[in-house]
């Protein structure tokens, strides 16, 4: 951004050209390591080391990690984040379609109520809502994990799809009515199918988000044989201490879901992230 | 639908009347309470139980004895916690700071249209995508005693820097910012993409028909143009780093010896996992407290946009 670079645009490409693919291999070495890593073998990692060049490529770290029960613990996330997703965006669109097209006494304070509710920290929430789903009966089931996580969440998407309802021009809704349609039918035939790209872009969003989460399911989960693959894989490391190759496969298989998410979705993805900082 | 005609009547209002429609409108109650309860029940309860945990001693069986403020009082004592609270600090100035200057710095780089940008802004946007449990996995290879870092500096003559990066408690929380930043950085760069999009090329264009430079421009013309989405960029900053947990947990769970220590972990040690629910509560509201700010600098920014909207 100096004077001499924008005088000469040709050394700038150059330097551009030169110093991005630097960057962007490093950025992707770590990836590169692990995908490498978790094709090797043992008896390979043990004799010269993770830092070395491998002396042959294997599928057997993905068997392994998968025979020791990960296929159990990336059935239960998705058993959490498929509800947990279609719940949330049901229950937000509803909300924000009857803040964002109705003159509900109370809108606003009832829209900045839930955004709030969604930025408390975690940390606030933990111990009572681990006493309250002990009260319900939810506690160590993947029910209790779906119910916290789908209203913990709620706040944020309703306020972004609140935002998106609003720019629907009203004379779609107003002829709709003028036809007899009903709130609900409102909601169902013209509101929903013209909320479609927001409704992807934090469909998708919520899935990784979920996908991902740690402090919840460690918190509310106790039995090994309901983790969600994002701590089962944490505690992996304690069964296979030095195999680093049957770790960095769970690693790769863990990050599968949401990688194709990302690349199914990415076009909504990102448009996600942005209307989700423009809140 | 009752008077339908009225309708056609510019002035009317025809959402107050739906209001009045009685099925229509239990069901319009329902649409919006059922999610508000829901939600409201599962996050300001919660938080005004832990406000009032707070305050008690509490081994999550026996009934919790009122203690007033003993919990605050007992912090400023407790070594652990100031060791958290310092690291905490650091983590929000160093972890948020370079993030900020990391993602601005691509995202200005990466602005442009040239060859191969599209693949460069999804390369450094591809760790978004994974949890902080799988960048720590990876980043763990990398930090082993024979992992990538130490067979470098071998490599390069500099064997005697090698340690246990996790396991030293000098370099472990630097070592943790690493994989962090390595994962933040390129959600940010996005952040400051779009707000790039919105500075008007007219601007540029005039700005240099008057014979301003590359810098003065930059200065006077992109980053004041970029000030709202600056705003939105440091307020996430501010509460993901003080949320920050995952990976902490998942490398070091605060050690060694309380080292690498966060706010978030030390509450989870002591709350959740251990049996003092007072004492953890104490020290959720503490990092309520931190991050209350931000937040009201963001529900002041929302409230704007919604009266200007």
């Amino acid at each position: 951004m100096t004077a001499v670079q924008s005088r000469n645009p040709r050394l700038r490409t150059w330097l551009f050209h030169g110093g991005m693919p630097v960057l962007a291999v490093l950025w992707l070495i770590p990836l590169a390591l692990v995908v490498l890593t978790s094709l090797r073998t043992f008896d390979d990692l043990a004799a010269s080391g993770l830092a070395s060049v491998p002396d042959g490529l294997t599928a057997e770290p993905y068997r392994q990690a998968l025979a020791s029960g990960q296929w159990r613990s990336i059935l239960n996330s998705l058993l959490i984040t498929v509800p947990v997703v279609l719940v949330t965006l049901v229950l937000a669109s509803m909300a924000a379609y009857g803040l964002a097209r109705h003159r509900i006494p109370f809108r606003r304070t009832m829209l900045l109520l839930m955004l709030a509710g969604n930025l408390l920290p975690a940390q606030l929430l933990l111990i009572p809502v681990l006493k309250l789903t002990e009260q319900f009966g939810l506690f160590d089931s993947l029910m209790g994990m779906i119910v916290v996580q789908t209203a913990v969440g709620l706040g944020f998407y309703t306020f972004v799809l609140h935002g998106f309802m609003r720019g629907i021009p009203q004379e779609l809704t107003h002829a709709a009515r003028i036809d007899g349609a009903t709130t609900f039918g409102v909601y169902l035939r013209i509101v929903l199918p013209l909320t479609k790209p927001a409704l992807a872009a934090l469909g998708s969003l919520c899935f990784t988000w979920t996908f991902n989460d740690l402090v919840w399911s460690i918190t509310l989960l106790r039995s090994e044989d309901k983790l969600p693959v994002t701590p089962a894989i944490l505690g992996m490391q304690g069964e296979f201490v030095s195999s680093w190759n049957v770790i960095a496969a769970a690693t790769v298989i863990a990050a599968i879901p949401t990688v194709i998410v990302f690349l199914r979705f990415q076009r909504y993805f990102i448009s996600g992230l942005l209307i989700g900082s423009s809140r | 639908m009752a008077s339908v005609a009225k309708s056609y009547r510019p002035a009317a209002k025809p959402y107050r009347r739906t209001w009045h429609g009685s099925r229509d409108a239990l069901v319009l109650l329902a649409f919006v309470l059922v999610p508000f309860a829901l939600e409201m029940f599962w996050t300001f309860w919660p938080a005004l139980n832990s406000l009032y945990i707070s305050l008690t001693q509490w081994d999550g069986i026996s009934p919790p004895t009122f203690i007033g403020l003993d919990n605050y009082a007992r912090m400023w004592s407790d070594a652990t916690f100031l060791l958290a609270l310092r690291n905490t600090v650091l983590w929000l100035v160093l972890f948020g700071g370079l993030s900020v200057l990391g993602g601005f710095g691509l995202a200005l780089l990466l602005d442009k249209p040239r060859p191969g940008v599209g693949i460069y802004r999804a390369i450094f946007f591809l760790p978004v995508v994974f949890s902080m449990v799988v960048t720590a996995l990876v980043w763990r290879m990398i930090y082993q005693p024979e992992g990538v870092v130490n067979g470098l500096l071998s490599a390069v003559g500099l064997a005697d820097q090698a340690r246990i990066w996790l396991g030293d408690s000098d370099t472990v929380l630097y070592a943790l910012i690493v994989p962090a930043l390595w994962r933040q950085i390129g959600y940010i760069m996005v952040l400051f993409l779009a707000g790039l999009k919105t500075v008007d090329p007219l601007l540029h264009e005039a700005a240099r028909t008057d014979g301003a430079n590359a810098f003065q421009r930059f200065r006077h013309i992109t980053l004041p143009q970029l000030r709202p989405i600056t705003t939105v960029v440091l307020a996430v900053t501010v509460i993901d780093a003080l949320r920050s947990f995952d990976i902490v947990w998942a490398l070091t769970k605060g050690g060694p010896y309380h080292s690498s220590e966060l706010l978030s972990t030390y509450q989870f040690s002591t709350g959740v996992l251990g049996s003092q629910l007072g004492y953890g509560s104490a020290l959720a509201v503490v990092i309520f407290i931190l991050t209350v700010g931000t937040i009201i600098v963001y529900l002041v920014r929302s409230l704007g946009e919604e009266e200007s909207a």
